[in-house]
């Protein structure tokens, strides 16, 4: 669910320099993606990978039982390190001096040696990475890791997470209202909320003038052939199932909703208005043109615009959209959960969540980074794809956590529906 | 894949027999690749026919499988996704003709023609091998932008009425053949190439000499001894054609999906190891069937 960006990281040195370039005074996720739009298709091409391989994934499938490895001893006292894995520019960063200007105030103000690797580029691959080893509660070298919310939901359900102590990081309270209770994990006993994004519709508004307003909107015979929609079910299907009417947050759908809101997918597909179902590419499609109109992810249309010129708009279905989050959370062998903890307070301070914020573009779990953006960055204090409006929040619904046997019959039947 | 190796020997003539006291030196050399084989491809192969037959936990967390010996797994597999079976061993097919007959041409120039210029043929294999200098998904993407909907390609083909307005070429099945057989192109032609490069050309004086028109003495002289080429590079071709998914998910659309699609998001998306263990089986197997039909039609068994 979480989108995966040009990582400007993986690009050769020469190549990144004359992104620093670009970034005269503020160093913003908008300025070094402006400079890798200019650096054009090479630049873009990099940050394709091959779809859904890698991942040692162990032979037999996951454990039999959820009863779970225990947690290792913490070692926090006396090795003063954490080590923390995260998506591809999901952390300010810094191309003059090469570091991550946060953590580095942060091992100044905690004497904490922290280190931070992109790591993850997918949930699937990732978890099927470390899987094998957190069965067996070993330590995989990572004291924070952050998963998407279904994903966090099968981390923490599977018995793969350490509790966190909330005494240790008094700043969680400042957790948006709306995450701070999830059903994948009640009271976030596991995990905190890293950024938020939105699913919802977008369109070019060159070739669609009209725009869009509800997902129906995109079945429009006039589209056909140029519409794409995402290959996380619980975006596409979520989106249509709250056109269908249902709350995707409830309880009480169930696979005769999912099933319905699969036969409209279905019908597109076979009628050929849907052209592609797809991850993160559907961004390259709307740059190339091949797709007009899409349902994607808020973050990326904020992207794209920065790149390409103001072509897209992106906008919450009336009928609502859907609202993910990254999570981060302290796999089970981890030996430094207390400095895990100290770095998970530190992101919480209103003040480093805005900077955090300014660079990612995506909105900001924090409560008070808001005002804290006033000092960091005025232009953005207003911006409402970091800090969305009441009216946004309205619209917007978690899906809700699905039954191991429902994730594995709904996954097979999307799977199934579009053509895998 | 095997074949393109021995070739050489198979025509060089059997080696003698090798002493009898020297076997034990034999066997110490052959331990490292014996080990090697048994540990990653027997064993790997093992256990994916075990995994095959597990059977999901009722209940359990996802992707959770215990020891079964579910055959089902075999059955629901080939009925669900026989039409992924049929589309993939079609389009490597097509795929693989198309290679042929654009590789073949290529490899005899080379190889025969320009045999006399070796800076030439060395140039033209270079630029046969160069793709591989770059990575085939990111050759694959770029096939994307250049074929896209606003693309130049795709306009000036409207603007001469050679594909209708409403026409596209990518998200197609026909894209997604190209794809293939661009991608594997060079898999076919250097084994021919290989082959005709050693080609005696006194062999082809002497059916024109013996009044065999061209097309005659090529039926009768040049193809029967390419065969092994041809034969080493439409395996090379075919078999990873009918296993590949990045074509499809790149270029094609759902009703295009070929089963390395289906295997890939029932491994990662669905975590459904049984089912993706036994279509990798039943994909080992039809393609082992099918290559060695082929092999024996082409009267080439002795090459395996």
């Amino acid at each position: 669910m979480t989108p995966r960006r040009t990582p400007p990281s993986s690009l050769p040195p020469e190549v990144r320099d004359l992104i620093a370039l670009h970034n005269r005074s503020r160093v913003s996720r908008r300025s070094v993606l402006r400079g890798a739009g200019a650096l054009g298709l090479g630049a873009f091409l990099a940050a394709c990978g091959t779809p859904g391989s890698g991942g040692g994934a162990p032979p037999a499938g996951g454990p039999a039982t959820a009863a779970g490895p225990t947690p290792a001893q913490d070692v926090s006292a006396t090795e003063k390190t954490v080590a923390w894995a995260n998506w591809t520019l999901y952390l300010d960063y810094d191309d003059a001096t090469q570091t991550y200007p946060t953590l580095e105030a942060f091992k100044q103000q905690t004497g904490i040696d922290a280190s931070y690797s992109e790591d993850i580029d997918g949930n699937d691959t990732y978890y099927g990475k470390i899987q094998g080893q957190l069965a067996n509660g070993q330590d995989i070298g990572k004291d924070i890791v952050v998963f998407t919310d279904w994903m966090a939901g099968r981390m923490v359900s599977m018995g793969y997470t350490q509790q966190l102590d909330k005494a240790k990081i008094p700043n969680a309270a400042n957790l948006r209202p709306q995450l701070q209770n999830v059903d994948f994990d009640p009271g976030r006993a596991n995990t905190l909320t890293w950024q938020s994004g939105f699913a919802g519709i977008a369109w070019n508004k060159e070739q669609v003038p009209g725009g869009l307003r509800t997902v129906s909107d995109l079945w429009n015979p006039e589209l056909r052939g140029r519409v794409e929609v995402l290959d996380e079910y619980r975006d596409t299907l979520g989106l249509i199932m709250m056109e269908q009417g249902v709350d995707i947050s409830s309880p009480q759908w169930g696979s005769n909703e999912f099933g319905a809101a699969v036969d409209v997918l279905n019908e597109q597909i076979a009628s050929g208005q849907i052209r592609q179902v797809k991850g993160n590419s559907y961004k390259e499609d709307l740059i190339a043109g091949d797709a007009v109109a899409v349902i994607g992810w808020s973050g990326d249309i904020t992207q794209i615009n920065a790149e390409n010129g103001d072509k897209w708009e992106f906008a919450i279905p009336e009928a609502g959209g859907t609202l993910w989050s990254d999570n981060m959370m302290v796999p089970i062998g981890a030996r430094h959960k207390a400095n895990a903890e100290t770095l998970m307070n530190y992101y919480y301070d209103p003040a480093v969540a805005a900077t955090v914020a300014a660079y990612v573009n995506y909105v900001c779990p924090v409560q008070g980074a808001q005002e804290a953006m006033q000092q960091v960055d005025p232009e953005l204090v207003s911006d409402t794809s970091i800090f969305p409006d009441e009216a946004t929040l309205a619209k917007v619904k978690i899906f809700r956590s699905l039954t191991p046997q429902e994730e594995t019959d709904f996954g097979g039947q999307f799977q199934s529906t579009i053509g895998n | 894949m095997t074949a393109a190796l021995t070739s050489a020997t198979a025509e060089a003539g059997a080696p003698p027999p090798p002493p009898r006291g020297s076997s034990r030196i034999a066997w110490l050399l052959l331990t490292p690749g014996l080990a090697y084989l048994v540990l990653f491809f027997v064993a790997p192969v093992a256990v994916l026919l075990l995994t095959s037959l597990y059977e999901r936990v009722p209940d359990g967390p996802v992707g959770a499988t215990r020891p079964a010996l579910r055959w089902e797994n075999y059955t629901d597999a080939l009925v669900t996704y026989a039409p992924q079976f049929g589309r993939s061993f079609l389009y490597a097919f097509i795929a693989t003709v198309l290679a042929l007959a654009i590789g073949y041409p290529l490899a005899y120039v080379i190889a025969v023609r320009c045999r006399n210029r070796p800076l030439l043929q060395g140039l033209l294999l270079v630029l046969v091998i160069a793709p591989f200098f770059t990575s085939f998904i990111l050759r694959t993407i770029a096939w994307k932008q250049i074929l896209a909907d606003e693309s130049l390609v795709v306009a000036v083909l409207k603007t001469i009425s050679l594909l209708p307005d409403d026409a596209r070429l990518t998200a197609t099945p026909t894209a997604v053949v190209a794809g293939l057989t661009y991608n594997f192109l060079p898999f076919m032609t250097l084994p021919i190439y290989a082959n005709l490069e050693r080609l005696d050309l006194r062999l082809i004086e002497a059916g024109e000499d013996l009044y065999a028109n061209p097309a005659e003495t090529f039926r009768r002289v040049t193809l029967p001894l390419s065969m092994p080429g041809i034969v080493a590079g439409s395996l090379l071709t075919f078999i990873p054609a009918a296993g590949d998914y990045v074509n499809s998910a790149l270029l094609g659309t759902a009703s295009t999906a070929m089963i390395g699609n289906v295997i890939d998001s029932r491994f990662f998306r669905v975590v459904d190891y049984p089912t993706a263990a036994a279509l990798s089986v039943l994909l080992m197997a039809a393609i082992l069937l099918l290559v060695a039909a082929y092999v024996r039609r082409s009267g080439t068994d002795d090459l395996l």
